[in-house]
């Protein structure tokens, strides 16, 4: 059920995502060396353009890249078709996007806690 | 001194007897034990043939769940502990017992677009072939299919998937996309990158490993990948 569009949008998203992968997993190594608190990673995110930049084209990339493959699981796993296909893909992609964001804006321009 | 016999068993579509015990014979193919049946054991059993020397692809059914040609096909090689099940290919309708409706695998070889596509009328020249030019030899490689649909039941994304095109179909399109001779270039590229385009493929070979003519419908269909690919960037400039 994939058409080239969405094999292009998920191939392109993979090649977002692997450095970023890779430099979540290497943020994440460095940060909680010496304890982890909320203080020191709102510290580094805070009012931060680059940070949000990051995360946000990452949030992004997850978005499609997750619901393009849960459309090809639902459709030949479930048995999904048409428009139920569709408003899946659709639902997933938003969701994630969503939740993501939302994350992403908390924690770097979003109110302090 | 008592005759060595095979136990075969034959999926059928009918509540017709599926149990039979045929006489082995040196040399014999899967087909001759179809036959067999056929011939000495039950007159409507229905099963498909012509060739009988691997050519004209219409032979192929299901042989202990793997699908193979019959013809070119040795029951010594399949038998287990002595007996062999047969039944009809997978992923295509069932017509009677072991005969399948083609019309899907033929339907889906038109809208890859595997057709000629004219280049030149009658008063041109024939176009000059180059055998070791490399799109020829990528041409080449996929022309000696039978059109058999061994890799077709074979294949587990035509299964999950009934709008798949399927490994030949999408192989045929990537042989014309080769040619020459063949000005469809563009037209294979946009059949081939619908709903049940080449993208849907996983790559996991069923096609190439069962393909009795040794075919790669694999690669044919991970060269479409490249060639759409870079059609999808070339259309967007
Ligand atoms: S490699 Fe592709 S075409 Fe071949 S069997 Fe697997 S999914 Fe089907
Ligand atoms: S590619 Fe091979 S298995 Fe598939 S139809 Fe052609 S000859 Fe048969
Ligand atoms: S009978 Fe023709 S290929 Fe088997």
């Amino acid at each position: 059920m994939l058409t080239l569009r969405l094999y292009m949008l998920q191939r392109i998203t993979a090649l977002v995502m692997a450095p970023l992968v890779l430099l979540h997993l290497g943020v994440m190594i460095y940060a909680i060396q010496g304890g982890l608190s909320a203080e020191e990673i709102l510290g580094r995110t805070q009012g931060s353009a680059l940070w949000f930049a990051i995360y946000a084209t990452f949030t992004l990339s997850i978005a499609i890249h997750g619901a393009i493959g849960l459309r090809a699981i639902a459709a030949e796993w479930g048995g999904f078709r048409g428009y139920g296909l569709e408003a899946l893909m659709w639902v997933t992609g938003a969701f994630l996007l969503g939740l993501g964001l939302r994350a992403v804006w908390a924690v770097t321009y979003g109110a302090a806690p | 001194m008592p005759v060595k016999t095979h136990q075969v068993t034959i999926v059928r579509s009918s509540d017709a007897a599926t149990e039979f015990e045929v006489p082995a014979h040196d040399n014999q193919t899967v087909l001759d034990v179809v036959s067999w049946i056929q011939q000495y054991a039950d007159p409507t059993l229905s099963y498909r043939f012509a060739c009988r020397v691997g050519m004209c692809g219409s032979c192929a059914m299901t042989v202990n769940g793997v699908p193979r040609w019959t013809c070119r096909t040795h029951i010594s090689k399949v038998l287990q502990d002595g007996a062999v099940e047969i039944g009809p290919l997978r992923n295509l309708p069932v017509v009677k017992d072991l005969t399948v409706d083609m019309d899907p695998f033929f339907d889906k070889w038109i809208a890859a677009e595997g057709v000629h596509h004219e280049s030149r009328t009658r008063h041109d020249d024939i176009a000059p072939i180059d055998a070791s030019d490399p799109a020829r030899v990528e041409a080449s490689a996929g022309i000696e299919c039978i059109n058999c649909a061994v890799c077709y039941a074979a294949c587990d994304t035509v299964t999950a998937n009934d709008s798949y095109l399927g490994p030949a179909a999408l192989q045929r399109g990537w042989t014309l996309l080769n040619d020459a001779k063949d000005a469809g270039h563009d037209a294979i590229l946009e059949a081939v990158s619908g709903t049940g385009g080449c993208h849907n493929c996983h790559s996991m070979g069923s096609c190439t490993a069962l393909c009795p003519n040794e075919l790669d419908p694999m690669s044919a269909i991970a060269g479409l990948k490249r060639e759409t690919a870079k059609s999808f960037f070339k259309r967007r400039r």
